[in-house]
């Protein structure tokens, strides 16, 4: 919903008024998106978009509804109402979009351009055809298989057609090896890439805790992804390795052709590598904008980042709440 | 028993009985000097045996017959004194030894095995050699050596050979999937009355074009049931897929039209040798090969052809682990959400290794059929279930030899134990061995538990190596659905 987020927008922005870089060419379309479980309403009529090759932060308090998003994004949860639109190809594919919703279609091809409504695909058609990869807040290695392995498998799909289903594969056929050696070689890029090519013949589980972290985006890629969704990927990680971390995003998104959508608590990381950033508040998106933007905006200090900072008091409305709250108490003071 | 959280490191891996008996003996001071003295020892061993004199009092030191006149009692303190004084010395050494030292015995012996594992790294691998080789020359070392007794012993080969075929078959399901299955017996039977009733109902079907049919059969069934467990987790899979091999037996059992019911179904073929029968006379194997008639060359066809099916059942397998499909099954093992998350089509995925699994039961089903000559459901009860699948666990999930070792221990120590004469030469001529193989089995089986939690080779061989191959601990493998 363009017209919610450019209010939600401080006048001052730089950009209010122009159409932005991902309202333009959005690689992913959030429309009307809610999420209800049972009474309780996760996601409340959400919409944004992610441009083609930004980076960008969703973020917001703890049970603001961020995962819940990232599931119904990636399937793991069929949203109650909205549609979310994955496109491949540049531009809003207007056409397509409408054809296939209309048409009661999943997804619609045509050349190299495709339209996929994931709300209505099965959770692994979502990674293999509208080529969307996740992390997990909790990481979800497989924790007795290799770190070669675990990028082996990420690339399933590929070796499945490959091995004939198997059967090719079985009888010995040149045609996988050939296809098993290329996967080898690319999961050894993704090993140097994220600095874990030592650990390789490892098994998962024995990795320290950031290393996990970078194997899980490492195994996101070997997807070959159009979209890279990551749950908290700075979580639990130190200053330098969130810095390593940064570094790793800022590649992906230069040298392939990977839009990132990530959740994360670490200011640090947000305002530093998003080119955009949704604030959620509650299930309710409160702002949207660049980080700066966002960063200024009343809403979000108040909602997400708090007001105990003395210093961050520059807003109004918020001063003048704070005066209020200190009248009172001096009342309270002074009558006793 | 989920799937996501390791267990605690071998080494530390004390038996949990044990543990529990410690945390759970509040009448015991805490503290360490106290709890290993001999004072303690002695007063729980004597606890234990006055419980076994209550409880036995009426079991075993009563005995009701019927006489004239009513019941009469007779009172057995010597058994009653017997076994009380067992469970006594038990219960003592197990406390001096196991549970009340610093140094438990069972913790010793798993990290003596452990090294061993550790100082010969390639011992599987040659062991795997060493028994394929003598797999191979077995019947004629048999028939060299023990000549009079080789059918015997080519008979309990061929049973030993049954069991690793379906161990290996279960493994798939069960060791790689991680889906436990105690419903396989279902898809032996399967392929078992697959091959009895084709070849009741059709003159022309042997075994050899019967064995094809009865895979593709029981892997039909196995998609079967494959559908209805595909959402269930945990404890429900496990009870579903019980509750599967008991309808086939059921349902054998009372359709008496079509099955024969409780009387089975004899007179399977045997196979042929490229059409040659094994008669004596004129057109069969013996004749047209110019060697004398003897009834030891159809055991040794027959476990030559079980041996072979096994081999092929292995060697799929082992191919299939470095195949996509391989390692998505050991990947759903490990975590199911994660795999969805990269695409894998885990419906699939879990049919095709029930399919699978099931399909080698199937063989090995229409070969007990054609060795038997004759079946009924009373072959493919829970027990046999049950029996594979302790074969599988025993040996390590997921480990090809360990299915081997557990089969020979297994099959062949039961066999053995009814051929332990000398023992009612000691325990006097009523002993008889083969009632206690229950008994036995069960003991052996908990000590197998507590010094190797995750079966006799718990390690799992990687399936891509960049540089180093480097076997990865049970602790780190998680067991999947049911466990």
């Amino acid at each position: 919903m363009v017209s919610a987020s450019q209010s939600a927008a401080p006048a001052a922005a730089p950009m209010t008024g122009e159409q932005r870089k991902w309202d333009i060419d959005p690689v992913l379309t959030v429309e009307h998106l809610t999420m209800r479980f049972g009474g309780l309403v996760a996601v409340n009529d959400l919409s944004f978009n992610v441009g083609r090759g930004d980076i960008t932060a969703l973020i917001g308090p703890n049970g603001a509804g961020k995962t819940t998003v990232f599931n119904c994004v990636t399937g793991f949860y069929k949203p109650t109402e909205g549609r979310t639109v994955m496109r491949h190809g540049a531009g809003l594919l207007q056409d397509m979009v409408d054809e296939v919703t209309a048409g009661g279609l999943r997804s619609i091809r045509d050349g190299d351009k495709a339209v996929f409504l994931l709300e209505r695909m099965p959770d692994f058609e979502i990674s293999q055809f509208a080529r969307v990869a996740r992390t997990f807040q909790n990481i979800r290695l497989f924790g007795g298989m290799t770190v070669l392995e675990n990028l082996m498998v990420a690339q399933h799909n590929t070796l499945m057609t490959a091995s004939i289903y198997t059967i090719g594969g079985l009888i010995g056929l040149p045609g996988y090896r050939v296809a098993e050696k290329a996967a080898k070689e690319k999961a050894v890029y993704w090993l140097e890439r994220t600095r874990l090519i030592e650990r390789a013949d490892d098994p998962a589980a024995d990795l320290p805790y950031g290393d996990q972290r970078r194997l899980e985006i490492a195994r996101a890629m070997c997807t070959e992804p159009h979209l890279l969704c990551l749950d908290e990927p700075a979580a639990g990680l130190n200053p330098r390795e969130s810095a390593e971390l940064n570094e790793l995003l800022q590649f992906i998104r230069a040298e392939h052709a990977t839009s990132i959508l990530l959740i994360e608590h670490d200011m640090g990381v947000v305002m530093e590598i998003s080119d955009h950033v949704v604030v959620l508040d509650y299930g309710v998106k409160i702002a949207d904008g660049d980080a700066i933007q966002v960063k200024n905006d009343p809403k979000v200090i108040a909602a997400y980042l708090g007001v105990d900072d003395e210093a961050e008091i520059d807003i109004p409305e918020v001063r003048k709440d704070l005066e209020e709250v200190e009248q009172a108490a001096s009342d309270e003071g002074s009558a006793s | 028993m989920a799937a996501g959280t390791p267990t605690a490191p071998t080494a530390s891996n004390r038996p949990q009985g044990a543990q529990r008996a410690l945390e759970e003996r509040g009448d015991m001071p805490p503290a360490a000097d106290h709890r290993t003295s001999m004072a303690g020892s002695l007063r729980d061993a004597a606890t234990a045996a006055f419980l076994v004199f209550v409880l036995g009092f009426f079991f075993l030191g009563v005995r009701s017959d019927i006489a004239p006149g009513g019941l009469t009692l007779t009172f057995r303190w010597g058994l009653l004194a017997i076994a009380v004084a067992i469970v006594f010395g038990a219960r003592l050494l197990l406390n001096i030894f196991v549970f009340r030292t610093a140094r438990p015995l069972t913790q010793r012996m798993g990290g003596a095995i452990s090294a061993q594992g550790r100082a010969f790294p390639n011992l599987g691998k040659w062991l795997g050699r060493a028994l394929f080789a003598f797999a191979v020359i077995l019947p004629f070392f048999f028939t060299y050596f023990f000549p009079g007794r080789e059918r015997q012993y080519i008979d309990l080969a061929i049973l030993i050979m049954t069991y690793i075929m379906l161990g290996w078959g279960l493994n798939i399901v069960v060791g790689l999937a991680g889906l436990l299955d105690l419903g396989y017996v279902a898809f032996y039977a399967v392929g078992a009355y697959s091959f009895a009733l084709l070849a009741q109902h059709f003159e022309f079907i042997g075994f050899w074009t019967a064995l094809p049919l009865a895979g593709l059969l029981a892997a039909f069934w196995g998609i079967i049931l494959g559908f209805p467990v595909l959402r269930l987790r945990g404890d429900y899979l496990a009870i579903v897929t019980l509750a599967f091999g008991e309808i086939i037996r059921v349902v054998l059992l009372n359709w008496y039209e079509f099955t024969g019911g409780p009387d089975g179904i004899s007179g399977i073929p045997k196979p042929t040798f490229f059409g040659l029968e094994f008669v004596r006379g004129e057109g069969g194997f013996a004749d047209f090969f110019g060697i004398p008639f003897h009834n030891i060359h159809r055991f040794i066809y027959l476990y030559y052809i079980i041996f072979i099916l096994a081999i092929i059942t292995n060697l799929v397998t082992l191919r299939l682990r470095k195949m996509p499909v391989g390692r998505a099954w050991e990947a759903l093992r490990e975590d199911e959400i994660a795999c969805r998350s990269l695409g894998i089509n885990t419906t699939n995925t879990k049919l095709t290794a029930f399919a699978l699994g099931a399909m080698f039961g199937g063989f090995a089903g229409s070969f007990f059929a054609t060795r038997q000559g004759f079946i009924s459901p009373e072959s493919f009860t829970f027990l046999e279930s049950a029996i594979i699948l302790a074969i599988v666990v025993l040996g390590g999930l997921g480990s090809q030899i360990g299915v081997v070792i557990s089969s020979i221990v297994m099959i062949g120590g039961i066999e053995l134990l009814r051929n332990l004469g000398f023992l009612s030469q000691i325990f006097g001529p009523n002993f008889e061995p083969t009632q206690y193989r229950m008994l036995i089995f069960g003991i052996a089986m908990v000590l197998i538990m507590v010094w190797k939690p995750r079966g006799l080779v718990s390690t799992r061989e990687p399936t891509a190596v960049l540089k180093e191959k480097k076997r990865i601990g049970a602790d780190m493998v998680a067991q999947g659905e049911g466990h």
